[in-house]
């Protein structure tokens, strides 16, 4: 072993700039392979972070306008949304598969505060929006059962928008239990929401029983989302869509067909779609990497056929004084082998310490897209098993390169070696 | 009989096939020190590159040592020319990234001799051929006849049935010709080692105990030389 490393050093000793250059290419393969998933790491960590403050298996409900003429009616006409839609909904057609339905219904409200205002959205909502809509409480709590029943007037408003009712330097704490008019109406502050990069600045929260008689609602509803268990797969789930949206737009007198009518929003297949992408994505990027890393793989290779040729005479001598052909193929697949890997590390640490940087720079950077903060990058960078999988692929690499340079010395007969220069 | 060739023949195929080798039959005994001699074009370095298994022969027999030469596989025939044949080149064939003492070592690292002792027994036969102080030099900062004396102690150190020489004096002058030759002479008398020479050099045959002449790929006289005054240019002397 110990023979074997003495003969790589010296023949990489003999041709430095030669091994260097080469060594680059590979490096550079490496390099390039780790940097590309980390920031597509980065870049998938973002999108979860973005979906990921919904519940998974839910479909929202919205109302639209209907997109075709049917039964005698225009297209164009506007839908909403009423307490018997929910009905069906949770009736025997769809029992297998709905569990729960939320409901809200609001309206634009101007929240008054001694003398200063700012206006909002009053929600109408049942306590189970809390986790459906993953809504982070900063202080106090969210609407509760016996809101609802006793039509409380209680509302919970986002942080953002507490600051603006109070003066400077206040903080929004002191806003819990206080009073405050919504369009001339008094409500209690039971809770503040935290903002953060998903959440609106002035979307408020109150007991739905206490929106829909306050503001004289009647049966129309905003919309509602319910969540649904038993449909595991993308068909099924287009497939109870396909059924669903047939039912709602049939009491509305729209086509079974028609998808301008109702927009359901379904958590569940946005997210196979999603983790597909990011399959996807991540297949992308490592097919991008390895062949980079093809093309310093393809320079070791020629560099050793040309070792091979410069030592052809040498390998004659060996020959003459007893080495196998074995011999000659192990030295050559070794220092193909060392080549790869020394070199192959040197990228593997640099994209490393990319990904790093990447991670101190742009990894809390975050963008301003159509009035919502997104993090660019979420922590970019790979883990243990990318590298050990990046150490396997450069020891195979490194024998694929030298494999067809080694076979040719090891061929050689050692008459015509002994004859070359 | 260590050395034994029935009728061999060797044809080179080429563009036009060269008939190298017409029906070689050759004894020699252990010990002996022979010469083949022969101009150039005459067979005798295919000859010697079919006695030493660096090159195969077409028909007919070859015996080493008791055991048929043919149809071996490379990993075979790497281990009987490491085991049995120790060759000496006009051109040296040193390794010339490697020490003299690294030199030496090769066939016994091939041998799979561990590091220490393959390196003692290095030193130990450079030592034998005046060479100690150079061990630790490379070819190229050594003279042509130190260079031949490396390859020879390399030939020597796995203590082999034969020596095969390859005009072993063909890179040198008459000076040290005579010294290698000498040498040679030396290792046969006091080692009693076989010496097979090739040559084209009347006065390198004459200090041999035997000449075989070969001519166009066949065998001619075979001319005792026990006392060395065969050369017509004289004994005693290599002409340059």
């Amino acid at each position: 072993m110990r023979d074997l490393f003495v003969e790589i050093y010296e023949s990489i000793r003999r041709n430095k700039l030669r091994t260097v250059l080469t060594g680059f290419a590979v490096a550079w393969g490496i390099f390039m392979l780790i940097v590309l998933l980390g920031a597509g790491n980065g870049l998938i960590n973002s999108f979860g972070q973005a979906s990921g403050s919904f519940a998974s298996n839910t479909i929202a409900v919205y109302p639209g306008r209907t997109s075709e003429p049917y039964d005698g009616l225009q297209s164009g006409r506007r839908i909403t949304l009423q307490d018997q839609d929910m009905a069906l909904t949770l009736g025997p057609s769809f029992a297998a598969y709905v569990d729960d339905i939320t409901p809200t219904v609001g309206t634009s409200v101007t929240v008054v505060r001694g003398r200063k205002s700012a206006s909002g959205y009053l929600e109408g909502n049942y306590p189970s929006r809390l986790d459906v809509e993953k809504i982070k409480l900063r202080y106090g709590r969210f609407i509760n059962e016996n809101d609802l029943k006793e039509n409380r007037k209680v509302v919970v408003i986002p942080e953002r928008l507490g600051e603006n009712l109070l003066p400077e330097g206040r903080d929004v704490k002191t806003l819990m239990g206080e009073r405050l008019k919504l369009n001339g109406i008094m409500y209690r502050v039971v809770g503040i929401t935290a903002s953060d990069l998903m959440s609106s600045d002035n979307l408020m929260f109150a007991p739905f029983t206490t929106v829909k008689k306050v503001y004289n609602k009647g049966n129309d509803i905003d919309d509602f989302t319910f969540s649904f268990h038993g449909l595991d797969t993308e068909e099924a789930n287009e497939e109870f869509e396909k059924t669903y949206r047939a039912a709602i737009n049939l009491r509305h007198r729209a086509s079974p067909t028609d998808n301008g009518a109702l927009w359901l929003e379904n958590r569940f297949t946005q997210n196979l779609q999603m983790s597909k992408a990011r399959r996807v994505l991540n297949i992308a990027l490592w097919i991008i990497g390895l062949f980079t890393l093809l093309g310093g793989i393809v320079g070791v290779s020629n560099i050793m056929l040309i070792t091979v040729k410069e030592r052809t005479h040498e390998f004659g001598i060996r020959k003459a004084i007893g080495a196998s052909p074995a011999s000659i193929t192990k030295l050559i697949i070794a220092e193909s082998v060392a080549i790869t890997a020394i070199f192959g590390y040197i990228g593997m640490i640099a994209g490393l310490a990319a990904c790093e940087v990447l991670d101190k720079t742009l990894g809390n950077r975050t963008m301003d897209v159509m009035g919502e903060q997104i993090a660019v990058l979420i922590d970019p960078t790979v883990g243990v098993n990318v590298a050990l999988e990046a150490t396997l692929l450069l020891i195979i690499a490194g024998t694929i390169a030298g494999l067809t340079p080694a076979l040719k010395a090891a061929r050689v007969r050692p008459i015509e070696a002994l004859r070359a220069e | 009989m260590i050395i034994e060739l029935k009728d061999v023949n060797k044809t080179y195929f080429g563009a036009q096939p060269l008939h190298v080798l017409k029906g070689i039959n050759l004894s020699i005994e252990e010990g002996e020190f022979v010469s083949i001699m022969g101009a150039s074009g005459s067979g005798k370095s295919t000859l010697l590159n079919i006695l030493g298994i660096l090159d195969n022969y077409d028909t007919g027999e070859y015996w080493l040592a008791g055991k048929l030469i043919k149809d071996l596989t490379e990993k075979q025939a790497a281990d009987y020319r490491n085991r049995m044949i120790g060759f000496v080149f006009q051109s040296f064939n040193l390794i010339g990234f490697k020490t003299a003492v690294e030199n030496v070592e090769l066939p016994l690292f091939y041998q799979g001799v561990p590091r220490r002792k393959r390196h003692t027994m290095a030193m130990e036969f450079l030592d034998r051929l005046g060479l100690k102080d150079w061990a630790g030099h490379y070819p190229n900062e050594m003279s042509g006849g130190q260079k031949q004396r490396v390859a020879i102690a390399r030939a020597l150190i796995t203590n082999p049935r034969i020596i095969l020489a390859d005009e072993p004096t063909g890179a040198l002058d008459s000076k040290t010709s005579e010294e290698v030759m000498a040498l040679l002479a030396e290792l046969n008398r006091e080692e009693k080692v076989t010496i097979i020479v090739v040559t084209h050099e009347s006065g390198v045959a004459n200090c041999t105990n035997k000449i075989v002449h070969i001519k166009d790929g066949v065998i001619g006289e075979i001319e005792e030389n026990q006392l060395h005054n065969a050369s017509v240019l004289g004994a005693g002397s290599i002409m340059k």
